[in-house]
């Protein structure tokens, strides 16, 4: 494993070009467009406003930079570096801006959700999609990059408009029986849209690419529902975590539940397997202490070293009940990703911030469970193998794969402190974000 | 103390006749109830003298004597005067009627005494019985008293069920009052909340006239030249035509996912079916263990060959590929009872293993291992034949249980069963009639036949003796004509050929009645 110097980043904003071969960051104005490789600085770009947003076109040719404050989107071309457009919204204003799936149109939320306006790259023409849903994923692409799923809300009730992104027609436009919209994601098969509601009804549904309502699913009434969803690769299972702590599995054939995953404070099944991150700390040689003391010395002296251990199970983590009065509470299933090839599921319980649960989907048993000492601040699995990356907001990055798991720790002259990571489209590499910098970790093929 | 009275009789005189006797009569005064002790103290000879001679004394000896008659004869004794004369005394009337008097007395202190200890024991009784009763009253004192206590208590406990029973329902209400609260208040939140968003609505729409009002020219893009299309066609204008495509486009995507889900579900179909059918055969190659135990073999010998058939058959239909509800279900419930029969055969062999262990561990009583296993597969052996031939017992007695069982109608099945052997043999039996009445009929009509053939042939007798007679006649007169005569003869010889053929054919139709008679005979015969 190889580690990077550090770089200036922004606003967590460092994305890999999706072919792999450019690495973009925002420090304040700048765009700063490297090389995967050799980290060398092939573009730079100065915006007009502190970026917000940057996102990369499906053919990694241009990139855009939304600055919400003053509502303007740059977009900038890799192969021209002279080329610039600029998107001023003006006083309709800029709340979310994001590429249509074929890199030749960008999306604009104007504020208050007013409405959405598309921009063309390519004509002059503009659309239009009104009453859009002021939600958190109120807008959704199908894998292949055909269709779109726009949430709405008109009259107190709520629609989603599927589009044909070629030309922007709408092919269907249908209400669904929710009572507050929260979400909605296509399956990576593209034929099902799955809506769920406000976390205050437990309610998922299932729509056909047609508009037709396959399924409903609710588990329960009352009590806070559904926080996250993430469908499998395949499209053969919809993993739903919810507020009760519990994570249930839906199958694409009946959609119906075959599964609920619990994540309890103690777990006493023997079959798992539980590593917990124990410190250690780096034998001292005290003759050698010099004054002052060099920084490399100084790092590695405050710095601890961690590894993992196996613990027997039954074990216990720490247990967290947030406050009842408060809205969002910190409790339920926050995090939710499947490995891509589809044989693990990797689930956070905000009740156990410290822990990360691995569920066998082949088995629909919980196989693993990673502890660490510090709160987990994200994870994400590699794109190409079962291999999950977390990092807890120290300067270690941990990998699990079903081989084992190692803790690494970043060296680094400065304090590190990874917040979010993002891996390369080929998995051979990750770029670890903290507030104000980040680092490119890589990875051998057959690394841990 | 009794008082005595003496009587004084107003007869009595003074007389000093030494003859006394006293009478007393007991007065039992109310104060003393107790005491029925009669006492009769002797009093000493002088009181006695002196008491004695109350009655009688010198003066008046003939007044008491003839008193003493009096009563004496009132007794029923007889009278102390001599028969034959007035005034003389018999003395052994005397003597006797004294000798009564004692007698008399003796029994009556007999009875007295009786009497006496009657009366005693009845005091005892008395006394026993007014203890037993102050004893049960004292008793009965007390349960009531236990009662009263444990009435109260039940009184209490009651009380307190009810207190609780109110608390509960309390409870029940307050939760229900609760629960309206939710509902209603989720209601009022509700319909604030839609009231804030038609506000929130009304803003929006608002805004967004102000903004297209505007038509500020600050929203604008401001490129520097455009770029093309990423697939590098040119763009097109949204038509109907377009519409229809996009519509044919989606359908195509969502019937190319079903047509390849259904795809994948047919391959997993397929295999499992497959898979079942390996299973299938493997469990039965398993069950029946090879040479060693032909027994076993023999005994599931009808079973397997069902199987074997079933097997046969459906693999002659393929029907793997059959998907249909009836091949589905018969394969699995194939597949059931032969994974029944393997978990029993398993589990035999398990209780082999573990007796086998159990023994094991006791040196002395080791049997060889072969000897045991041969052992216990022999009894298990019958214990499966006895089972069976109980599972068929039961079956059959189920079924005769299962028709109603009465006396009646058993009685009436018997009778069922009788009348249609009963009828069978009728229809038999007129069966028979109908074929001896057959049989006789031909017979007759043969016997006719044949008497008929016998007078047929007698008058051909005698026609062909007078036609030979004539022949005769005429070969002598026309031997001339030889031609005709051979020919006519020829002919002649072919009409007697003929008719020798025609009788010969009755013959041979005679024959056959004459060969069957007997037959028919023999079998009328063997009938009767």
């Amino acid at each position: 494993m190889d580690f990077s110097e550090l770089f200036k980043l922004s606003g967590l904003l460092g994305r890999f070009s999706p072919d792999g071969k450019c690495l973009a960051s925002c420090v304040q104005y700048q765009l700063i467009i490297r090389d995967v490789n050799t980290l060398q600085i092939l573009r730079l770009y100065t915006c007009l406003d502190q970026i917000q947003y940057i996102e990369w076109s499906s053919d990694s040719l241009f990139i855009l930079c939304a600055m919400y404050k003053r509502g303007i989107v740059q977009v900038w071309s890799l192969e021209q570096p002279d080329w610039h457009c600029k998107i001023d919204e003006g006083s309709a204003g800029l709340v979310a801006s994001c590429w249509s799936p074929d890199g030749r149109h960008i999306l604009n939320t104007t504020e208050f959700h007013l409405r959405i306006t598309v921009w063309s790259l390519c004509t002059k023409s503009v659309s239009y999609i009104k009453y859009p849903k002021a939600c958190q994923q109120g807008v959704a692409f199908t894998k292949d990059g055909r269709y779109m799923a726009v949430a709405e809300r008109r009259d107190c009730k709520d629609f989603v408009s599927l589009f044909v992104c070629s030309n922007w027609q709408l092919l269907r436009h249908f209400d669904t029986e929710t009572q507050d919209l929260f979400g909605i994601e296509w399956a990576p098969n593209g034929c099902v849209l799955a809506v769920w509601d406000t976390c205050l009804e437990y309610k998922i549904l299932l729509y056909s690419l047609d508009g037709r309502l396959l399924s409903t699913y609710r588990a329960y009434e009352w009590s806070l529902g559904i926080k996250s969803i993430a469908w499998s690769p395949s499209s053969q299972f919809l993993a739903i975590g919810s507020y009760d702590e519990k994570v249930r599995i839906l199958n694409h054939v009946t959609w119906k539940k075959i599964t609920d995953f619990e994540h309890p404070a103690t777990v006493v099944n023997t079959k798992t397997i539980v590593y917990k991150e124990v410190e250690k700390s780096p034998p001292v040689e005290t003759e050698r202490l010099s004054f002052p003391p060099s920084r490399a010395l100084a790092s590695s002296v405050f710095s601890t070293q961690s590894k993992y251990d196996i613990f027997q199970v039954p074990v216990s983590f720490q247990y967290i009940k947030p406050v009842a009065d408060r809205a969002n509470p910190k409790m339920g299933i926050g995090m939710l990703a499947f490995s891509p090839d589809n044989c693990f599921l990797a689930t956070k319980n905000d009740n156990i911030p410290n822990a990360v649960w691995i569920w066998d989907i082949q088995k629909l048993k919980l196989f693993v469970v990673l502890e660490q000492l510090c709160a987990i601040q994200s994870f994400q699995w590699d794109p190409r193998q079962p291999r999950l990356a977390v990092c807890t907001g120290n300067s270690k990055v941990y990998l699990w794969s079903p081989a084992g798991c190692v803790s690494v720790q970043v060296p680094t002259e400065g304090e590190l402190q990874i917040v979010s990571l993002c891996w390369h489209p080929s998995g051979n590499s990750m770029a670890l974000l903290s507030k104000d910098n980040f680092c490119v970790c890589f990875l051998e093929r057959e690394e841990v | 103390m009794g008082d005595w009275k003496t009587v004084t009789v107003p007869v009595l005189s003074s007389d000093s006749k030494n003859i006394f006797q006293y009478t007393s009569e007991k007065k039992i005064s109310p104060s003393n109830m107790n005491s029925q002790v009669l006492h009769l103290p002797l009093p000493s000879s002088k009181s006695m003298h002196n008491f004695f001679s109350a009655f009688c004394t010198e003066e008046n000896i003939e007044q008491s004597i003839s008193y003493l008659n009096k009563e004496l004869t009132t007794l029923g004794f007889p009278s102390i005067y001599s028969e034959s004369k007035g005034k003389e005394l018999d003395l052994i009337s005397i003597v006797n009627c004294m000798n009564e008097l004692l007698l008399l007395q003796h029994k009556n202190l007999r009875a007295q005494e009786e009497v006496e200890m009657q009366h005693l024991k009845l005091g005892s009784d008395m006394d026993h019985l007014q203890n037993c009763y102050a004893k049960l009253k004292e008793q009965l004192e007390l349960s009531k008293r236990e009662i009263v206590g444990l009435q109260e208590r039940d009184r209490q406990l009651q009380s307190k069920n009810r207190n609780l029973h109110q608390l509960l329902k309390n409870e029940k209400d307050e939760v229900q009052k609760l629960q309206n609260i939710i509902s209603s208040r989720a209601t009022q939140y509700n319909h604030d909340m839609k009231r804030k968003e038609r506000e929130y609505n009304k803003l929006k729409e608002r805004l967004h006239q102000l903004v297209m009002n505007k038509k500020d020219k600050k929203i604008a893009m401001e490129v520097l030249n455009y770029v093309g299309r990423a697939d590098g066609k040119r763009g097109a204008w949204r038509t109907d035509k377009t519409e229809a495509r996009n519509e044919d486009q989606m359908y195509k995507i969502l019937l190319s996912d079903y047509e390849q889900r259904q795809k994948q579900l047919l391959l997993e179909n397929a295999e499992l079916k497959k898979v079942l059918q390996q299973m299938k055969k493997e469990i039965i190659s398993l069950l029946p263990p090879q040479k060693q135990k032909p027994k076993e073999r023999s005994e599931d010998g009808p079973v397997l060959s069902d199987l074997e058939e079933d097997i046969g058959e459906l693999n002659k239909e393929n029907m793997w590929e059959l998907s249909c509800e009836t091949v589905r279900e018969q394969l699995t419930n194939s597949i059931r009872k032969q994974w029944r029969m393997l978990k029993s055969h398993v589990e035999k062999l398990d209780n082999q293993v573990s007796r086998v262990h159990s023994e094991a561990l006791n040196d002395k009583d080791v049997i060889s291992r072969e000897e045991h296993e041969l052992e216990t597969e022999k009894l298990e052996l019958e214990i499966h034949q006895c089972k069976e031939i109980i599972k068929t017992q039961q079956q059959l007695l189920q079924q005769q249980l299962t028709s109603p069982c009465d006396d009646d109608t058993t009685l009436l099945l018997q009778d069922c069963y009788l009348l249609e052997e009963r009828e069978r043999l009728q229809e038999e039996w007129r069966l028979f009639q109908e074929q001896k009445k057959n049989f006789e009929k031909e017979r007759r009509s043969f016997t006719e036949a044949a008497i008929r053939l016998g007078l047929e042939r007698k008058a051909f007798e005698e026609d062909r003796g007078a036609w030979l007679k004539q022949q005769f006649l005429s070969l002598s007169t026309d031997y001339k004509h030889s031609e005709n005569v051979t020919t006519s003869t020829s002919d002649h010889d072919n009409r007697l050929l003929n008719s020798m053929s025609q009788q010969r054919k009755p013959h041979c139709i005679l024959s056959a009645p004459v060969s069957t008679d007997p037959c028919q005979t023999f079998q009328y015969i063997s009938h009767n």
